[in-house]
Parts: C-alpha cells; structure tokens; sequence
C-alpha cells in the first residue's frame, strides 16, 4: 500500500494505483474523457491533470502510478489553468450542434465545459468538420463532433475483441473510424455509444427520439440471452425508447449485447393487444370473457393428464408458478420449459449452472467450450472470456463449431469423438489448477444430449475441475427463462409428458407461456392450444385461444441467469391495450374454471415462489457451489458421432421480440446478408 | 497511371517475396507485427515497378495484415500516419519539395515554381497531366547544409536553384533518366562550398 | 578552435572510403577486441568520465543511461535502439556519419550493446534517408562478413545482432518512446513515461534509445581515453559536436567542433560568415527548430554548448543552427516552423492535436500583418497551454519557436500589424 495525501486527505492505496485513482479514493472527483477504468490508459485527453508537489508540470493522473507520500492537489491555479486549457482546445473544433446533439444532457464535454469552459470562444479560425461515415444500423456518427479520446478504439480491439476501429492520419487530420467503410460486426458494439464521451458516436435507431431528460428510469433485468445483464429500461410515457446497460460488475460489468439495447423497437410491433378465439379455423378479435368461457368450456371433465403446459424462454419465474401451481390444481404432471427438448437434467441444481460464475472466469487456467458459440449465445459473457484470455492465463479449445470467438483457441473436433480424445489440450487441462468447462446448448438438445451431459461432467471430475474451491462445470443457457424454470420444477412430474410427448398428441389442451421457440406447426391437430404471450409469433400462429401477456418491460418479475442468480426485473410501462401481466391472467382464468390460485398479488406470488426455493429470495446472489460431489448426471443411452451445432446462428432474431425488430432486420442484412433477411 | 484504381487484390510477386521473408526475419519471433513498415514499402515498390506508379492500395494493406496477423484497421493506421506511403497513385517521378524553413531561406519557393512550370502542375498533392510527374511538399528532408532539396522517389536533388530544377525535370520530361543525386552546384557533401575549413589534405590523420 | 586531430569523424566529408578498408585505414575497429575486453562496467565508467551528453537534442548523460539498463536479465532481452531519425529542421549531420562514417556508428552499436548487455541492436532511420540506409546496410554486412557483428562479434564472446529498420516520414519517430512504437510496427504516437524505456522499451523489454552521433562517438572515446574527450569543451559541456549550419550563410556545411565555440566563429570560419557580413545578420536559431530565435546581440557572444544556451532560454538541440540575415522575414521563418509542427503533431494529446494547428493559423496572420495586437498576447497564451501539457515534449517544441519569437521581436510583429492596419484603414475609421 502507498500513503499519498490528496488535497490534504491522506488515503492508503494499492502500490501501482494511478493518481487517479488515489484521488477518487480520496472523494475528489477527476474530470476525464479518455480515461476509462475498463480500458487501457491512454492519457492522450489531458484533462485529468493534477498537480504533485515535487513535479514541475501538471501531472496527467490517470496514467502516473502513485508513490509513496505524493502531495497530490487537484483544486490548485495551475490545475485549474491547465483543465481550462485543455477544455479550450476540445472545443475550437467541437461544433456548437448542442442543441440537435443527441447526446445533449448525458455529454462529457457539456458537463466538463460548465466547469472549465469560459462563456465565449477566443477561437477565430474556421472549425474543423469531417465527412460522414456509416457504421451500420446501429452506431451513428458524427465524426466532428469527434474529440479523438480513443475510447470506441480501445474498447473494440479489447474489449469486444473486433478490432475494425483505428485513428487514421495524424494531428489534426486525425480520424476516428474504419477507414475502409464497413458496418461495426462486433455484438456489443451498442456500448460504443455509451462510452462516447461525446455526441461523436450515438445510438442509430434512437437518434432524435427523446431528450435524456423527459425519460423515465426503471431498473430490469435483459432477458434476451441466460447472462441476466443489469438493465435500465428508458421509457416515455407508455413507449419503451431504448436500453441500457448498468453496471453489475458480477454479470455484466458495464456492457450490454447488441440485441438486448437493440430490440427494443420489436416492442412495439406484432403485440398481442386484445384475447382472440379461432373460430371456423380463423382468429377473431374477443373479450377476455369469451376467452375465458371457451377455455373453461374446453377442459371441463377433461382429465388432468389430458393437458399440458409448456414455459418459453423469456418468461418470469413468477408466471411459470402460477401456471405450474394451475396444473397441479388441474392434476397435471405434463409440464415442460425444455422447448429445445435439450437434456438438462434437473435433479441437481450443479448439472445445470454455470457453476463457475461469470466472474469467476477471471480465476479459471484453461476452458474448454463444448457445443457453443459464446460469442453469439452470450457476448457479455464472451467478453468475459476474451478478458480472462487476454491475460495469456488461459488457454482455450473448442468442441464444435468453429467461429471466430474473438480469442485464440485450440480447436479439437467436431463432435462427441473429440470429448474421449483430447489430444494436446489434456496436457494443459492437467496442469491447469482451475480449468473449467462450458457445455453449450448446441451439444445438449440432441439425442445423445444426457450422454454428452454426462461425458461432460465426466471430463469435469478426470480433470479435476470439481472439488471443495472450484466448480469448474458450467452449462451455458441460451433462454433467460430456463434455469428459473428448473429451478422451480417446470419440468414433467413423476408421470408426466415432456414437450415432445405432449406434441405427439399426448394432451387435448396445450397451455403454451409464451412459447415460440419450437415447430408449433407439429402440435397434434386435434391439441387445442391456448398461447399467452406479448407477440403475434408462433404460437399465437398455432393457437385457439390467445391471451396478451407482458413482455418483460411491463411487468415486474424474478429472472434466473445462467449462473443461477436470481434477479428482479421492475415494470417500466403498462402492456399495451387489453394485455396484462402474465401471473394476473393465470390468477383469473384458475378462478374462472374453478381452481383458483392462493395468491392474490405479486408480493404473495413472490413468497411462494421463495418457499418453493429459497434461491428466489436471494436477490442478485449467487451461490458458488463446491464441487464436492462427483456422481455425475445419469445417463443410459452412448454418444452418437453428429457433429454439435451450436443453438445460436442468428445472433440478432431469437426470439418474439427481437424477430420483429426493424432494427435486428437491418443487422441480419448487413451481417448475415440477404439470405437471412429472406429467411425470416 | 495516376488514374489508377484500387486494384481487388494484391500478391507480394517473387522478388517483393523474396524481401519481405528477409524483412519479417529483422524482427524476434511473434514481433512480426514490426515489420508491416517494410512490407508496405516493399508493396509500394513493387507497385512502382509492375505499374509505373508507387503507392499502396487497400488491398495490399489487407494482404499485409493477413501475412503479419494484424487486423487490417492496424494497417491502414500506419499506412496514412507516415507520409511516405502513398494511398493513391503517384506519378512516375514523385517530386518531393522541402520548404521548411532552412529550404525556405535559401529559395524553395523558387523550387516550388520551376516545378509548377516544368511539370505542367497547380496545386501540391497534383500529378501532371501526362502521369509523369506528382508533386508533394514535404516538411524538412535533413540535408539542410544542401539546401534547397528536392527529393525525387528516393534520391535527394540538392543545392538547387530554379534553372537547375527546371534543367532536371526538362530532362525528365525528355525521357531521360534519374541522374546520380547530390549536389547540383559540384560540391561534394556537405563541404562548404568554396572549400574546406577543416580536416584539410595536409593534417595529420587522427592516432 | 577544434584540431583536426581531435575531430572524431576524419571521414565527415566523405571525401574518403566509406567502406571497411578505409575506416579501418581511419583506425575504426582497431582493438575492438581489447576494447571489450574491458568489461561492461568499465566501459560504462569510461564513457561517464569523458562526459559525453546526448547528441540528439536533450543532453542526457551517455553514461549515466547506459547504467539504468539492467546489470542481470529477469529473462527479457535488452535491446539497443539507435535514434538515426533525423528530422529536426536544420539538422543533417546524422546523415554525414551514416553515408560516410558509417562504420563508426556499426562499431560504436557493438560496444553499446556489450555495456548494456543488450545482444540485438536496431538502427531506426528516417525513411528517406534511402541512399543513407542502403550504404549503412551495406557497412552491417561488411561487418558480419568480418567476423565483427554476429555471434562471438569480433572475437569478444558476445553475440550482437544489428538490424536497420527504416521509417517512413513523420518527424514524432524522433521521440524516443514513438520511435519504439513505430519500431513495434504501428503509428508513432509516444508512450506516457513511467515505464521508462531502460524498464520497458521495445517489445516491453529493457532498452536504450541513443542518438547516431552519441554512439558513433562512442569507439574513439574508449581509444583515446575519456580524458582526451572531457578536455575538450568545456565543463559539463565537453567533447566535440557536428554543427550545421544552414540558412544565410556564405558557405551551408557541416563541421564538427568543439564544445563551447563561439557561434560567430562558428559561422565566419567554417561557414563562409553570415551573407552580407556578420552586421548583417538579424537573427539565428541555435539548435534546430524548436530551439528559440536568438537575436543579433545575443549571437555576437554566445557559445555554442549545452548550458550556455539554456541560460539564453535557448538550448544546443542538435546543434542545427539556421542563420537569418536581415532580409530574412523572421516571423514568416517562425510561421512555417508552426506549419511544420502542425504538419507532424500525431494527434494523440488534446493540446497539440488542436493546439498547433490554432497557432499556425493565427502565425499566418502575424505574417500578413491580419492580426489584432491583442492577438499577440493570445498566441503567446496559447503556446503556454500547450507547454508542460502534453505527453511528450513534441508540445513544447512546438511552442517554443513562436515564444522565441515574440520575446525577441515582439516589436517587429507589432509593426507588421499596424503597417498593415495603416494601409487599409479605411475613410470610416479615420473619422
């Protein structure tokens, strides 16, 4: 530790902690623009400068180490001089487009400027302006607003680790961009905007939409992949404008993916606003009566084996409950979140996390990935890996797939054979002290899923990666939905029909939560199917009764991520039209055919959900489990020789949402090309 | 030539090959990333010498990147950070003037003229209409004793005066070639010009 | 006045071979085994005695920044890395040593090399100097040929590399940590100092960064003895310089001189004397470009060493010395100093990106005699808040002309404004 004195505060920091950082501990506040704590340190803004006693010039602190017993002032005539200085230089070429900036309001330089500007330019020259430059459908540009700090630079060669963004030519010529016009093809390129500190780089879509100020905050959770990245949700009056990431630094550090910022505009389209009937093989617009009294009238004296119920991928824990406490009333042991038909075994909560933590990724040695394209199932979490990786501390195979996972990677095979033989990596997994293994989706929704599970887990105990420090099994989860799921038991009771046997005409009534991410098309014709959802999708395509849900803004609801932290998501606005939260309606249709549910709002529902399992109470916790015990899932049937796919091609379409946004059409056509865009 | 396009693709032929294999081993292994200096030289080069014209178009740069595993934003990067890499097609003989202020002080506006004229040329940053010629201006060359300079592709022209400069580039225009370079008044080196103020003929050489 | 058996570079001139014969016939290499054989330590000793400071600009101690290279390696290599990237205006006597003493520099690289412990040497020069890379090439390989660089080098037992990597015309590579940059293959931008280069240099590894003239001087000092070096010159200022002078002089040329020499013998020995007689001259910058504009009076008197020029808050620089006489506009030779800086700022830090530009700009019309007098003022304003700001000391170069400038003919620039207010004042403003 280092004893350095602030402004006349003595702290005790970190020996190699920046000055910087010396004086946040010390409560003062550094003005910055090029500084970013999750970034490397560029010191080319200079406007964190300080003064330290025994240094003849002003110091920039954000890239002098601390020493022992600096004198560090940051409110002196020569700091003060020196900020304004530099506060000058930004703006002679910054343009005075404020008042149509998008970024006015939440500006660095604006709000840095009513500190250190002076209230008229000395500047008489002509400003400098740049050409414009198209990054796509999602980043725009304004490149003069540009004040070169670097950061879009810095965080997609490290971070995002899609290094497409340079500083071309040099001085004042200096450019920020691709040079060779392409659209940014990173997933998490939306953070570029948040980390201008500037209106140089702002968000495509939103662009003159709203001033920060007339918005509406509300905390949430994403529910657009199983991470559960911290989200504020901006609203205006009752219309979602756009999604930001917070800082969680267990989850999601400050980054959020594309498409969960991005989606948003899916929201407002294709919304189920009103129940319909399909009567003579067609919808018709209904009350929620009707709907209600065909429903009743089609499970009257039906036996509860005869219906089932099937929970989609971006539900809350709390509507899965209610519909699960309604079958059990109903005498139903057929219910199923598996939609994938994936073989997650859910007997032991250890087989189907990720049981190392996200952030634990940064302690693990060596990663093997089985199945799965992190980058485009969770690119927050990739980063994460990247980050790991980037320390050279770990190394990294793969199992499947090849894609350009933004780090180096042994590549082993394709398929299960590769599992038994792992040539060159055993070395390191053998020599790694915390080697972990991540099991994708693509190498569980197969056949042989519970065999690759096992072989997995298998892997995990020959090489150590369970024992009382570390858990190094992970299952990495595409569906927001599915560990809350599991974890509450929406998987078939002793008896009960999975998702492929109830669509095999195994039920004569499906209850489908806003299920769309299997082939509705092969549901037994003679099933009647009620969907409850938010989005014209398919089911809804599929149904006989449909009743508009809540998307995930417009209620409040717990979502479990992919490391089994159960997190609570608040409602930002009202669903729209006749829609309602999803628990709500569960709550009155049970009342309507007679089995009405013990819970009459939301805190009782919570408090059930809570004594099912106590982990729903442990709000933004995660327990790190021990991997004491090696007994690995079961599994009766050998491991075919399919080559894994992964479960996520199409970053940008995965579910209702996000399949209707204008916006992700736009990435698929300029990512993927035509033929995906034809293909949706 | 000076209309050239951007060609789609760019291969380093057998004799650029040959010296970007002794560029790279300049460097420790795994620092190949150093010698993407050398190998956008060599690439201009060989345009020079295949098209008459010394530049580096983007597909050279991306062919580069891939040879070094550089993401190809790196390389442009320095292609246009340092001005002696041309991203657009020169003329065959790239006139480069000094006129910083040592050339300055002893008449490069002069040199700046005679080229203007004898090349058929308006504007710095101008090839000529006949693709012969591409002026640029350059900052200080470092053969200030010499001055003014006028570099030509990779030859310093130096202690130049508007007769002489117009002399050189009239002979290009003839189809002459490069003559030697150095001084175009007779002296050797930097020797003041009227003889030697030290280490004359008749001192003893050092021990 | 300096002897001509006390100039280092016999060779200046090129008027002899270049070649390996020829410097060895000049005495280069001569018991460079010996030489070595002398240990790390002791060459270090020897080069700290001869006080020999930096010849690129700064003046650091040769010596002393040898000593801050690691004695035992934590497994990095060591590397040294020859500053030939010579772009201060008005400077060219890299040059000299390179096409015609180019075994000097070879020589002077291996003996560096063995007293910092660093078994590979880069010699990064200016991308132009493409004539000067070829010979010095030519020089290494004649070199290894002889047995003098590679492995045992000159039957010392230590191996030594020797690479030339050329660069491509930006003026910043001269900054030592932008020349690494470069050196690692990206733009030269300078890196933020701590780590120092002796810690973390090229490749994060241990490295020096010294100029052509510091190391091709190096092979004399260790064969004549420090003691003959520290003699000349004078104290702190010792040893032997090649000056250039160019500009409004008779005769444009190199010399190497000694230490301390008066800069109007400087000029009317070697140089032929200022065009029109020494009454005739207005003004001289000493030591490149970024060195500030002396005015006559101090020039008739001033000696041309480290210290005495700092205590004129000037400084020897490179020892470039352009000369104006009095039909020289000064301030348009200070305005196209700001365009140069303009020109070759490499846009990392705020006020030099946006700083340089701004004052070429209002140097332009300084120059037309278009400024407000209260613009003076401004413009001096604005080379402070860029001076002392920056991450490396490009900044301040660029500053200091323009306040040379104004502290040694503010009159002047005051004049050319109302001159030209007097011309075009119009009926309106008479009133």
């Amino acid at each position: 530790m280092a004893k350095v004195t602030v402004d006349g505060i003595e702290v005790e920091v970190a020996n190699g902690s920046s000055v910087l950082q010396a004086c946040e501990a010390a409560g003062k506040e550094i003005p910055r623009f090029c500084y970013h704590e999750r970034l490397s340190i560029a010191g080319n803004c200079r406007m964190c400068l300080v003064e330290v006693e025994k240094m003849p010039k002003p110091v920039a602190s954000c890239g002098q180490p601390v020493g022992d017993g600096m004198v560090i002032k940051t409110d002196t005539e020569m700091v003060r001089k020196a900020r304004r200085g530099v506060m000058e230089f930004l703006l002679i070429n910054h343009p005075l487009d404020c008042p149509i900036c998008d970024q006015g309001g939440e500006c660095d330089l604006q709000d840095e400027a009513v500190g250190y500007g002076r209230g008229y330019s000395r500047y008489d020259e002509n400003k400098r302006s740049v050409g414009a430059s198209d990054w796509g459908p999602l980043v725009k540009t304004t490149m003069t607003r540009c004040i070169h700090c670097t950061r879009c630079i810095r965080f997609s060669t490290e971070v995002a680790g899609v290094p497409e963004l340079g500083a071309t030519a040099r001085g004042e010529s200096m450019q920020v961009g691709t040079y060779v016009e392409k659209a940014l093809s990173s997933e998490l390129s939306g953070n570029l905007v948040d980390l201008c500190p500037v209106g140089a780089l702002t968000s495509k879509p939103y662009a003159y939409t709203a001033r920060s100020w007339e918005l509406r905050k509300t905390d949430s959770v994403d529910v657009f992949d199983a991470v559960g990245a911290s989200i504020r949700v901006d609203a205006r009056g009752a219309e979602v404008l756009r999604i930001l990431p917070r800082v969680n630094d267990a989850v999601n550090e400050e980054w959020l993916g594309d498409k969960s910022r991005f989606a948003v505009d899916g929201l407002k389209r294709r919304r189920l606003d009103r129940p319909w009937i399909r009567e003579n093989g067609k919808l018709r617009a209904a009350s929620w009566e009707e709907a209600f009294a065909v429903i009743a009238d089609r499970m009257k004296n039906l036996p509860g084996d005869r219906i089932g119920a099937v929970a989609g991928d971006q539900c809350d824990a709390e509507s899965m409950l209610a519909l699960k406490d309604m079958m059990s009333a109903l005498g139903s042991a057929n219910i199923d979140c598996r939609q994938d038909g994936a073989a997650l075994d859910a007997s032991r909560r250890e087989f189907y996390l990720f049981n190392t933590t996200i952030a634990g990724i940064e302690e693990a040695d060596a990663l093997l990935i089985v199945g799965s394209n992190p980058r485009r199932e969770a690119p927050v979490l990739n980063a994460r890996i990247r980050k790991r990786w980037m320390t050279g501390q770990m190394p990294v195979a793969v199992i499947g797939e090849q894609a350009d996972l933004t780090y180096g990677f042994e590549y082993l095979g394709a398929g299960p054979e590769s599992l038994r033989a792992l040539g060159s990596f055993t070395d390191k997994l053998q020599a790694a002290k915390k080697p972990m293994i991540i099991v994708g989706q693509g190498a569980l929704r197969r056949d042989d899923g519970a065999a690759v599970l096992a072989a997995a887990w298998s892997l995990a105990v020959q090489f150590d990666m369970l024992n009382a420090d570390w858990h190094g099994f992970n299952v990495l989860h595409t569906a927001a939905a599915r560990v809350g799921a599991l974890d509450l038991g929406f998987v078939p009771g002793p008896a009960g029909k999975n998702i492929a046997g109830m669509m095999a005409g195994g039920v004569d009534v499906l209850w489908l939560l806003a299920a769309d991410e299997f082939e509705t098309a092969k549901i037994g014709a003679e099933t009647f199917v009620i969907y409850q959802g938010h989005h014209g999708d398919a089911g809804a395509a599929r149904a006989d009764v449909i009743l508009p849900g809540a998307a995930y803004t417009e209620k409040p609801g717990t979502y479990v991520n992919t490391e089994g932290r159960a997190q609570l998501g608040f409602m930002a606005v009202s669903p729209p039209g006749d829609a309602r939260e999803d628990w709500r309606i569960l709550r009155a249709v049970s009342a309507y055919i007679g089995h009405a549910l013990p819970y009459d709002n939301f805190a009782e529902l919570q408090a059930r959900l809570v004594k099912l399992n106590p982990i729903f109470g442990e709000l933004g916790e995660v327990r790190r489990l021990a991997g004491t015990n090696v007994e690995g899932p079961a599994s009766r049937a050998p491991m075919g020789s399919a080559p894994f796919v992964n479960a996520v091609h199409n970053y940008y379409q995965t579910d209702p949402i996000s399949r209707v946004s204008p916006t992700m059409a736009a990435c698929v056509a300029a990512h993927y090309g035509v033929q995906a865009e034809a293909a949706e | 030539m000076s209309t050239q396009a951007e060609p789609s693709s760019f291969e380093f032929d057998a004799e650029a090959e040959a010296l970007v294999v002794a560029a790279i081993a300049h460097y420790p292994a795994g620092k190949q990333a150093s010698a993407v200096m050398p190998l956008l030289d060599i690439a201009q080069r060989q345009m020079a010498r295949l098209t008459g014209s010394a530049w580096v178009p983007t597909a050279a740069m991306d062919a580069i990147a891939k040879r070094l595993g550089m993401a190809p934003v790196r390389v442009y990067e320095v292609a246009t950070f340092y001005l002696m890499y041309n991203t657009k097609p020169v003329g065959k003989y790239h006139l480069q003037v000094c006129t910083t202020t040592p050339c300055w002080l002893r008449g490069s506006d002069e040199i700046v003229s005679a080229c203007k004229k004898t090349a058929g040329i308006s504007e710095f940053g101008e090839t000529s209409a006949d693709g012969l010629f591409t002026m640029t201006e350059v900052e200080c060359l470092g053969a200030c004793v010499n001055a003014p300079i006028l570099q030509i592709n990779d030859d310093y022209y130096e202690d130049l005066d508007s007769t002489r400069t117009e002399a050189l580039l009239a002979d290009l225009k003839a189809g002459g070639a490069l003559p030697p370079a150095g001084s175009r008044n007779g002296r050797s080196g930097s020797v003041p010009a009227t003889g030697l103020t030290a280490l004359l003929p008749t001192t003893e050489p050092a021990e | 006045m300096l002897h001509d058996k006390d100039r280092i570079y016999q060779n200046l001139y090129g008027l002899q071979d270049w070649k390996l014969a020829g410097a060895k016939a000049r005495g280069d290499w001569d018991g460079i085994t010996e030489i070595l054989a002398r240990g790390r330590d002791a060459i270090i000793e020897e080069v700290k005695t001869s006080g020999m400071r930096g010849r690129g600009g700064a003046g650091f101690p040769t010596g002393m920044k040898w000593s801050f290279m690691p004695k035992q390696s934590d497994g990095r290599p060591s590397y040294l890395v020859v500053n030939a990237d010579e772009s201060e205006p008005g400077t060219c006597k890299d040059r000299d040593i390179i096409r015609n003493e180019p075994h000097k520099l070879v020589e002077g690289c291996l003996i560096a090399g063995f007293a910092m412990g660093a078994n590979t040497g880069y010699i990064y020069i200016r991308g132009e100097y493409y004539n000067e890379a070829v010979r010095l090439n030519a020089a290494i390989a004649e070199a290894y040929e002889a047995g003098l660089l590679g492995k045992n080098a000159a039957g010392s037992g230590f191996d030594f590399d020797l690479h030339v990597h050329r660069g491509a015309g930006a003026y910043i590579c001269g900054e030592e940590s932008a020349l690494l940059e470069s050196l690692e293959g990206k733009k030269g931008m300078p890196r933020m100092k701590p780590p120092f280069p002796a810690a973390m240099g090229v490749y994060g590894c241990p490295t020096t960064v010294n100029n052509v003239e510091t190391i091709a001087g190096i092979p004399t000092i260790l064969r004549r003895g420090a003691p003959w070096f520290a003699a000349l010159g004078r104290p702190k200022n010792s040893g032997t310089k090649i000056f250039c002078i160019s500009g409004h002089v008779n005769n444009p040329c190199n010399v190497e001189e000694e230490l301390g020499v008066p800069l109007k013998d400087l000029i009317e020995k070697h140089a032929g004397g200022v065009r029109g007689g020494w009454d005739n001259l207005q003004a001289v910058i000493p030591g490149g470009a970024s060195m500030p504009i002396l005015g006559k009076e101090t020039c008739d008197t001033i000696l041309m060493d480290f210290d005495s020029l700092k205590d004129v808050r000037s400084g020897l620089g490179s020892g470039a010395v352009i000369v104006m006489d009095k039909s020289a506009d000064v301030i348009k030779a200070i305005w196209r100093l700001s365009k140069f800086f303009k020109h070759e700022s490499c846009g990392q830090c705020t006020p030099c990106r946006e700083g340089t530009g701004w004052m070429m700009r209002m140097m332009q019309r300084m120059v037309d005699g278009t400024a407000e007098l209260s613009e003076i003022d401004l413009l001096e304003t604005v080379t402070r808040q860029i001076e002392g700001h920056t991450i490396c000391a490009f900044g301040d170069a660029a500053a200091w002309p323009i306040q040379g400038l104004l502290r040694a003919f503010r009159p002047l620039v005051e004049q050319r404004i109302l001159d030209y207010q007097k011309r075009n004042a119009t009926p309106m403003a008479a009133e």
